[in-house]
């Protein structure tokens, strides 16, 4: 880890003042499950880190209008024990089950699972977020069996976030602050695939922080379903967050969240689409889910993520209606 | 001479008790110091300058810039300019300075440029291996074409096991204080006694002169057992820096790239059986991988070795990858996974329950009766008739059970061992060797031998090792500890309370050959009114501490039944597959297991439950994954590098065969021998779940799922 100097502002303002324009000059720490194994493995190499550890604003659950105000320090174990998720919200309150270590529940927060950084395993050797090495993907010529079926262009690397399919399945605001103001974005557009290795996977700016989550009330049913080997802490292969909008027994309007297997959350616009109008069984979740697969282009050694993918879509829907396997 | 026999089963007071073991509080507490905790005064560290690529040659070295950093205090080279490389990470030198960070940052500012040259990490295909194969002979006994023409069904399959890291918890490391002539080595080893010899040749001092001191390891199995490049080096900054003592710890990455791995195994096996199950041909193509010296065979047919007509051949592959160490029952479960994955096969080619396979080639094995007792108690265990189904034959719905089996061999007798034992006046008793206790209890073990001969509780017994103060004991490995300390022991503690007994015989009016030691007093033999406490007894002394060595010597071991090697085992699997999924949950693994005399049941469970847990890890998570372009290890992490947590463990049913003919046999070993079958019979179980063959191991869901779906 290159030594780098520690900040820690009491209040957003100041923490705005300690950043910096460029990335690489400093870095936000939140509950650091991720960002100290970014430094230490030299991926990244802030020169200054701003905890936001004592901003005492940013952390906690409350009623917002008729939605709920996550702040982005929450940290998942108290969104996962919060009632009002549970009970509203329970394709985030799985989400959370699924990072099975207490350990980092306790410590991770809501907004570090939205920020951090892509798991790829080339990635985090250091050799860029697109992993090129003499104009060749690394990627895609060598094992990509935890890697994306939905790549774009030559990111290929797969969006880590726990939350962010239930998020944008249950149509969150991201909101962004900097010196200069305040920008609330959708959690679809939070999330971007880079074009090359000097951007980002998220539309955070170096000068601003992600504050808080802003949850819309809704009716609509709900869940999410992972597909782990391990029921002891491990990354998904694959996830599917879908929110469905019911008219009586049938679905009114169905949003479809892909997690896991491409450098975004992705909206499988058309398995929703298909919903629309039909009652959740086994055989129509099972179509629904080979309609959010169809476009998947997998590559070398990671085809068995489709199916995974298709699995996960099939699982939360019928978990959505109560129909769990 | 002394009678050092075991006593009888019947009256045994600590010996055969499930004592929990004597640290086990300083180590769950977290008071227990291992060497990685180790901060001594004055203290530097040293980390290495490592290479990011799998071969090249140095062409230059530049440190210019690493000995402006702060704290810089030296650099040790183990390879010049013009050296080459041969794998990635390879350390070509260590850096030392005043804290870990600056270590590392100061090895980091080490330019090193190299010629890049071409590198082969990838064993799993021969044909794109090139140059890197080299064949061995054929062995052939036997009428092989005739056995297969004359067959009743033939089985062909390719079964593939990869490398796998030892991935210890604590990394590999040292502590070490060296002046030029005398060195103070503190390791992380499992060979206390043998890394004073090995650390005085490599330092060129006499081995007098070096002192090995470790209190705990954190994780060995088989990897630990050298001073290592690092230890090395850490010894030439010590004395580069007036023999301040300096430590060395791999980092995780460093660690699972380096430090140890164990052979990959791969063979296309063809075998040939009769309607009533016996097997009557083996032909194998097997080719393995250790890393630059390629690797050798396991020993295929495992088990099953009187198999009438073989014809085999094996080619070993040369990578720019780190060396083998020895891993826990060094290449057992590559040929266990080999050879019941090809017996099943048989057995569903022939279409016959494999259970009735195994057993009607018991005689193949050098101990019919004892496999086949154990696959009958296994089969019980698992309710074998109640669970099992033809392959494949597993429902309709998405999960699917299934259940297999595995089978193990070992050895197992005691290693050279020599114990020192101390009776002091005030009645304190102490025994002494350079052995090492790498978390089986090994510490608990001789306290309870010592307890049991001297008549007292466990607690009385004040047990030291991991010293080179203390006389001479093996290196752990091979399953060799326990027989070889409680041997030790035993012998010298029995010579030592005959001198306590001519010190007191006297005063009982009996010789000292008509007394005994029982609950805390010694008596004339079968007369308790003459007695007195152990305490008095001792006070006898006066001034005088008893001290006497007992030694385990392998030679005499056999004749004095104290020891012995030898053991059969029979693992039984019951999984369930999400074929939805590919996703394989355990839910039991049996382990029966032949044993010697067992003096801590408790220990022994342990002993097979992490055996178990570790061969889970084996079927179904872990493997080094190797990068084609790159050259190197793409997960020498713990995220991806998986070893399984606490809930995908299931059940684990352990048998331990004690009865009195195998207590008879005196004490065997038991680290390695349940290490061995769990691979196969997970792997032979969920071929029987979702009725295909899966290759390769880990059954990781790609793996299951590209077999369901016909990629593989």
């Amino acid at each position: 880890m290159q030594a780098f100097e520690y900040a820690s502002p009491k209040t957003l303002k100041e923490a705005f003042a300690l950043l910096g324009a460029q990335w690489g000059e400093a870095d936000v720490l939140a509950g650091g499950t991720d960002l100290l194994s970014l430094m230490k493995d030299f991926v990244h190499t802030p020169k200054r880190v701003v905890s936001l550890r004592e901003i005492k604003t940013l952390s906690g659950i409350a009623k917002a209008g008729s939605g709920l105000r996550i702040g982005a320090l929450t940290t998942v174990d108290a969104l996962m024990s919060n009632a009002a998720i549970r009970s509203t919200y329970p394709s985030l309150h799985q989400a959370a089950m699924g990072i099975t270590s207490p350990q980092i529940r306790n410590t991770g927060t809501v907004g570090g699972d939205l920020c951090q950084r892509p798991r790829c395993w080339y990635f985090r050797q250091g050799y860029g977020l697109l992993a090129m090495k003499d104009g060749k993907s690394l990627v895609a010529n060598g094992d990509n069996r935890f890697h994306a079926i939905f790549g774009s262009g030559n990111a290929h690397f797969v969006s880590p976030s726990s939350f962010g399919p239930a998020l944008i399945a249950l149509g969150a605001k991201i909101k962004l602050e900097s010196a200069t103001g305040a920008r609330e974005i959708d959690a679809f557009t939070f999330f971007r695939a880079p074009k090359s290795d000097s951007e980002r996977e998220n539309d955070l700016r170096p000068n601003e922080i992600l504050t808080e989550i802003l949850l819309p009330t809704t009716s609509a049913k709900n869940a999410t379903y992972e597909v782990r080997q391990k029921d002891a802490l491990d990354w998904p292969l694959a996830a599917a967050s879908v929110a469905l909008t019911m008219s009586g027994n049938t679905v009114s309007k169905a949003v479809v969240v892909l997690g896991h297997v491409g450098p975004t959350p992705l909206v499988a616009e058309s398995a929703g689409a298909w919903l629309a109008g039909k009652a959740i069984s086994a055989d129509t979740a099972a179509q629904a889910a080979a309609e959010a697969v169809k476009a998947a282009k997998p590559l070398s050694g990671n085809a068995y993520k489709v199916t995974l993918a298709k699995t996960a879509v099939k699982r939360a829907l019928l978990r959505a209606a109560g129909m769990e396997v | 001479m002394a009678d050092y026999k075991w006593p009888a089963m019947s009256t045994r007071k600590a010996i055969g008790q499930r004592v929990s073991r004597i640290d086990g509080v300083e180590k769950s507490s977290g008071r227990a110091k291992y060497t990685s905790d180790y901060k001594r005064p004055n203290m530097l560290f040293a980390a290495p300058v490592t290479c990011p690529h799998a071969h090249a040659r140095i062409t230059k070295i530049d440190a210019s810039a690493a000995e402006k950093m702060p704290g810089f205090k030296g650099m040790h080279l183990l390879d010049k300019e013009g050296s080459t490389v041969s794998w990635a990470m390879w350390d070509i030198g260590y850096v030392a300075a005043e804290t870990e960070l600056q270590a590392r940052d100061a090895a980091r500012a080490v330019k090193v440029e190299y010629e890049v040259l071409p590198h082969v990490v990838h064993d799993h295909d021969l044909t794109k291996a090139g140059d890197r194969v080299k064949p061995s002979g054929e062995k052939i006994e036997g009428d092989v074409d005739e056995a297969f023409k004359q067959a009743d069904a033939v089985s062909e399959g390719l079964y593939e096991i990869p490398t796998l890291t030892h991935c210890c918890l604590e990394p590999h490391g040292s502590v070490i204080q060296f002046n030029g002539e005398k060195a103070e080595l503190n390791p992380s080893t499992q060979a206390v006694t043998a890394i004073q010899g090995d650390c005085a040749r490599q330092l060129e001092i006499p081995a007098a002169n070096v002192h090995v001191h470790q209190d705990h390891i954190g994780g060995g199995f088989g990897s630990k057992f050298q001073i290592d490049r690092w230890g090395l080096a850490s010894a030439q900054l010590s004395k580069m820096n007036g023999g301040r003592p300096v430590k060395v710890y791999l980092e995780r990455n460093v660690e699972l790239t380096i430090a140890g791995v164990r052979p990959s195994a791969y063979a296309k096996i063809k075998l040939a059986g009769k309607k009533d199950g016996s097997i009557t041909a083996w032909e194998s193509a097997s080719w393995a991988s250790g890393g630059l010296t390629g690797g050798g065979s396991p020993p295929i047919p495992y088990v099953f070795t009187k198999i009438p007509n073989l014809r085999q051949t094996h080619q070993a592959v040369s990578l720019n990858t780190a060396p083998i160490r020895a891993w826990r029952a060094p290449n057992h479960p590559q040929a266990s996974f080999l050879t019941c994955s090809a017996i099943e096969d048989l057995a569903d080619k022939l279409g016959l329950d494999p259970l009735q396979v195994y057993l009607k080639n018991a005689g193949l094995t050098a101990r019919p009766e004892t496999y086949v007792r154990q696959l009958n108690k296994a089969a019980e265990l698992a309710e074998w008739k109640k669970h099992y189904h033809k392959r494949g034959d597993s429902g309709s719905g998405h999960i699917k059970r299934g259940l297999g089996i595995g089978v193990c061999t070992w050895g197992g007798a005691g290693h050279a061992s020599t114990a020192r034992i101390n009776i002091h006046a005030d009645g304190s008793a102490e025994v002494e060797i350079g052995s090492q206790d790498l978390g089986t209890g090994t510490r608990t073990i001789i306290a309870q031998v010592a307890a049991e001969t001297f008549g007292l509780p466990v607690s009385a017994i004040k047990v030291k090792i991991g010293d080179t103060n203390y006389p001479s004991s093996g290196t752990s490995g091979g399953s060799t500890t326990v027989g070889g300390v409680s041997s030790s022991t035993r012998k010298g503690a029995v010579d030592a309370l005959g001198k306590l007994f001519e010190e007191v015989a006297e005063s009982l009016g009996a010789p000292a050959d008509q007394l005994e030691a029982v609950d805390g007093k010694i008596q004339v033999k079968g007369n308790p009114a003459k007695s007195m406490t152990w305490k008095a007894a001792c006070q006898k002394l006066g001034v005088k501490t008893i001290t006497v060595t007992g030694t385990n010597d392998p030679r005499q071991a056999p004749r004095e039944g104290l020891n012995t090697g030898g053991v059969g085992g029979v693992q039984i699997a019951d999984v369930s597959v999400d074929v939805e999924t590919g996703i394989v949950r355990m839910n039991r693994l049996i382990a029966v297991q032949d044993i010697g005399l067992v003096v801590n049941p408790k220990l022994a469970e342990s002993q097979v439950y992490g055996a178990c847990i570790m061969s889970i890890c084996g079927a179904l998570m872990e493997e080094r994954i190797m990068d084609a372009v790159t050259g190197r290890v793409l997960n020498p992490d713990m995220e991806f590098y998986k070893i399984a947590g606490i809930k995908d463990i299931g059940d684990i049913v352990c048998h331990l065969e004690i009865d009195p003919e195998n207590d008879g046999r005196g004490i065997i070993g038991l680290g390695e021998p349940p290490a061995v079958g769990g691979i196969a019979a997970i792997a032979n179980a969920v071929t029987n779940a979702i009725g295909k063959r899966v290759s390769s191991v880990p059954l990781t869901p790609d793996r299951v799922l590209n077999t369901l779906e016909g990629r593989a």
